[in-house]
């Protein structure tokens, strides 16, 4: 299989050119060749590098030419603190000694362009992602980066976090740095890009340059697609019954600072046939609130009452809260959803085994059956389920994990950013399957980071802060700016 | 331009993609066949002589035993250095119950049985309930229980077992056709066994093709069944033209039986290698993993006191030193046979099949008169060899 076919992309000195397409259109594998970790010879084709032709045979060579590229999944060693980390392998050292003066010394100064105000000792465990993004930048700099490429810079950012890097982006194309951004937030590429190449299906299928023309979402979305996609969100007839479940005076305490309140006294409720949004930044406590009520799977000290269906029920085990009819899709798939090395028939069945054996022994057939089932239901793009999980993409993965709590026969989901790090077609099917729950007469809880995509979807959102629920909107007040000045007003 | 092909494993899969993708299952059985023949050849036909079969069973039952059970605790992503210790230390209170105290054989087995399983409890709660590291906990039961043979002993020998208890490990099972020689039954149980293996190949394989989730190629399928089956019947003809099946043998296959049914079949297996796999994620799909784990020890203690049993029964004697060093030979049988140190990856055939590959190279060499210098050092490579070439196949599927 060809990953990538004839791709041109031009790349002008102190530009921020933007790189969009759907997952799995080929940007990181294209970013590969670029910096060098695919060598020159794995790929036909030419790459030219300040008008010479680049034959790099590693990353050493492409960072020799001031080429750095920062991954997605960061690379920075969580036990070592800011300075060791950014003079990793680049120590400033003689003949092997560590020069500790003049290495915290560079730090800071590069600490200070990044716009950074820890301190260089501060272990890198101790600070933010949005921190550890600009340590990585910081990081680039201290080798004397001239070309910087971004892989998803700020998919694990919180909006405020987002906005810091991309100003800092801006600041560094002032100073000639140029730099590549592969993104999927599209208002933060119309935002800071000078240029805009779209790559679908291993090939760049449109240029866009923002000043010369004028960007729209709705432009770049269809070229990424190939195709016009007027409404990014399903359409859905609403039929929002009687209140299926309510959570009162939720209280949790941090897991290992004692004296720290997690969630304080939150309480909501959702309805049959009902989609509810919790908007918040990052770090707001959304996750520990859905992680604590399914099974007090976070956190320590938690006080509350869960009802469902009129009933108080007891969540206080994961299997437990699996009985009562809730089911929880983390956030995180590959780490706490997914058993990637197993095939998607074992997924699938994970969280509901009796439900494909009888006195403890498995009927492997009828297990067969059912992922084969949710395979077509969901539309699950692989030939078999014996297809282990790991070869699948994004979007598929997470229609696994999905499989996996319907099998359960949930009366709520609590979703926790089903669509993060999946491409524009496979987000639409989940929208459309979060639909086809409400209709059943579900409920369905939305934790989400992108506020588009709650206003989309949701009949009703939360606004979260600091642990705190501190707003409610209905879907016909609810906008962004809304939104926003609830988590400001504080 | 175009990058290098990457496979998405997607593709139908042609005998070439099939091979690399389980080299690992051919391997072995490759290797271990290699093995036999290797030493047929250098023992001028002692290893496969009936009298030389039985001993490689009798020789071999107790690392086979223990494979079973750290199969399941390697799958779950732990490991048991204490298996040895455990060993010598059932022997030792099985020598004090029957020797010392005199106590009826039925009393003493299944008391020492209990003791095994308290004995696992304890290392399991500390690895599943306070989540210290399993390597800390069995390193620090493989002191405490040797120490604790040594004090039960006295620091001497006591022995010899009354006969009844010998009967466990020396004992064979008479011929019911009355035949004697050739021993019927052995017989008859080995074509029974190879006849049930190939009917469940041939009914699985079946159904996976109902739901095309099958590749492997017909011709493979056929080749493995009819080595299998071929090496039990042959197997079982030399069994039967010395004394037939011996107790051990039988107690072993049953309980191979029985262990892949649990791993493969049961609920419970599955949730074992779904920790092994995922901790978290088996965590929040609602599996109790700290229960799991704590079983899983209970029963690798099981085992290790049958395994104790046994080897005390063939000794015929419990010594303080019983037991030395078996841990590694069990965790290299499970290593050898395609577990996963990561956990989440074994079967209980590549364990079986792991042990009687260092079996068979122990009592190959001892025959053919290599010093246990060298026979140290070629177990080592071979463990070595096996892991690289698990690690180099994984690289490059």
């Amino acid at each position: 299989m060809k990953a990538l076919s004839d791709v041109d992309l031009a790349v002008e000195e102190g530009e921020i050119h933007a790189l969009v397409g759907e997952n799995g259109a080929g940007k990181s594998t294209l970013m590969k060749v670029l910096s060098g970790v695919y060598p020159h010879g794995s790929y036909e084709g030419e790459i030219h590098y300040d008008g010479e032709l680049a034959a790099f045979g590693g990353i050493s060579d492409s960072e020799k030419k001031g080429i750095i590229i920062i991954h997605q999944e960061l690379a920075l060693v969580p036990q070592l603190s800011i300075a060791e980390n950014i003079f990793l392998g680049n120590e400033v050292a003689k003949t092997g000694v560590i020069s500790w003066p003049d290495t915290y010394q560079r730090t800071e100064a590069l600490l200070k362009k990044v716009g950074l105000k820890d301190p260089p000792a501060t272990l890198v465990e101790k600070i933010g992602v949005g921190k550890q993004q600009l340590v990585e930048i910081a990081k680039a700099l201290s080798k004397d980066v001239r070309l910087l490429i971004l892989d998803e810079p700020t998919a694990a950012l919180s909006e405020g976090d987002s906005a810091k890097l991309l100003n800092l982006l801006m600041e560094l194309k002032q100073q000639g740095i140029t730099s590549i951004l592969i993104s999927h937030k599209l208002n933060e590429v119309e935002q800071v890009a000078d240029n805009i190449t779209v790559i679908r299906d291993g090939s760049s299928v449109a240029d866009i340059d923002c000043n010369k023309e004028e960007v729209s979402e709705a432009k770049i979305i269809q070229a990424m697609v190939g195709r016009t996609m007027e409404n990014r969100y399903p359409d859905r007839e609403r039929n929002i019954g009687e209140e299926l479940m309510s959570v009162k005076d939720w209280t949790v305490w941090h897991p290992e600072q004692t004296d720290r309140q997690v969630i304080k006294g939150v309480e909501f409720n959702v309805h049959a046939g009902e989609i509810v949004g919790i908007a918040g930044l990052m770090g707001s406590g959304r996750t520990e609130l859905a992680m604590s009520i399914f099974g007090r799977s976070y956190g320590r000290n938690i006080s509350g009452e869960v009802t469902l269906g009129g009933q108080k029920v007891d969540v206080s085990t994961v299997p437990k809260a699996i009985f009562a009819g809730l089911a929880y899709v983390t956030e995180d798939r590959k780490a706490l959803g997914l058993i990637l090395d197993e095939p998607i028939t074992k997924n699938v069945t994970l969280a509901n085994l009796p439900g494909v054996s009888r006195y403890g022994v498995l009927n492997t057939a009828e297990e067969t059956k059912t992922s084969e089932y949710y395979r077509k239901a969901m539309n699950i793009r692989t030939p078999t389920v014996a297809q282990r999980v790991v070869n699948l993409s994004g979007g598929n993965q997470q229609k696994v994990v999905l499989s996996k709590w319907l099998f359960t026969q949930p009366d709520v989901l609590i979703l926790d950013e089903p669509t993060r790090g999946i491409d524009v077609g496979a987000k639409f099917e989940i929208y459309s399957l979060m639909n086809q729950l409400a209709a059943e007469g579900r409920g369905v809880v939305m934790i989400s980071s992108e506020m588009p995509e709650l206003l989309g979807m949701c009949d009703r959102i939360y606004v979260m802060n600091e642990g705190a629920l501190v707003g409610e909107l209905s879907a016909e007040e609810a906008s962004q700016e809304r939104i926003m000045s609830f988590i400001v007003r504080k | 331009m175009s990058t290098p092909e990457e496979t998405t494993g997607q593709s139908k899969p042609s005998i070439r993609s099939y091979l690399t993708l389980r080299m690992r299952d051919y391997g072995i059985l490759l290797a271990l066949i290699v093995i036999i023949a290797f030493f047929q050849v250098m023992t001028d036909g002692v290893l496969m002589r009936p009298v030389n079969i039985t001993n490689l069973f009798l020789q071999n039952s107790y690392v086979i035993i223990m494979a079973l059970g750290m199969l399941m605790i390697i799958v779950a992503g732990h490991i048991d250095l204490s298996v040895g210790s455990i060993v010598g230390f059932i022997g030792a209170l099985a020598a004090v119950m029957m020797v010392q105290w005199h106590l009826p054989i039925l009393v003493a087995i299944p008391a020492c049985i209990v003791a095994g399983m308290l004995i696992g409890a304890w290392q399991g709660y500390w690895v599943a309930y306070w989540r210290i590291p399993s390597f800390i906990v069995t390193l620090a039961g493989m002191l405490i229980f040797r120490g604790l043979s040594l004090w039960l002993l006295n620091g001497q020998s006591v022995g010899p077992f009354p006969p009844g208890f010998q009967l466990l490990s020396t004992g064979f099972v008479p011929d019911i056709f009355g035949v004697g020689k050739p021993n019927m039954t052995a017989l008859a149980a080995g074509i029974i066994a190879a006849a049930t293996i190939v009917y469940l190949a041939w009914r699985g394989r079946s159904r996976n093709l109902a739901y095309g989730i099958e590749d492997e190629p017909y011709s493979f399928f056929l080749g493995r069944n009819i080595i299998v089956a071929a090496v039990l019947v042959f197997v079982s003809w030399k069994l039967a033209s010395f004394r037939g099946l011996p107790n051990v043998l039988v107690s072993m296959a049953v309980l191979t039986v029985i262990y892949t049914f649990i791993t493969e079949s049961t609920t419970f297996g599955r949730r074992v290698y779904a920790i092994g796999g995922n901790e978290k994620a088996a965590a929040l799909s609602g599996i109790n993993t700290r229960r799991l784990n704590f079983i899983v020890f209970v029963n690798m203690g099981m085992l290790a006191a049958l395994a104790g049993l046994v080897f005390a029964a063939r000794l015929n004697i419990a010594t303080p030193k019983a037991g030395n060093g078996f841990e590694l030979d069990v965790i290299a049988a499970v290593f050898i046979g395609g577990a996963s140190m990561s956990g989440g990856v074994g079967k209980i055939v590549g364990a079986v099949v792991g042990a009687f590959i260092m079996g068979i190279m122990n009592n190959g060499m001892s025959i053919m008169g290599i010093g246990i210098d060298y026979q140290q050092v070629i177990k080592g490579l071979v463990l070595l060899a096996a892991v690289v070439f698990d690690v180099y196949n994984k690289n490059k599927a």
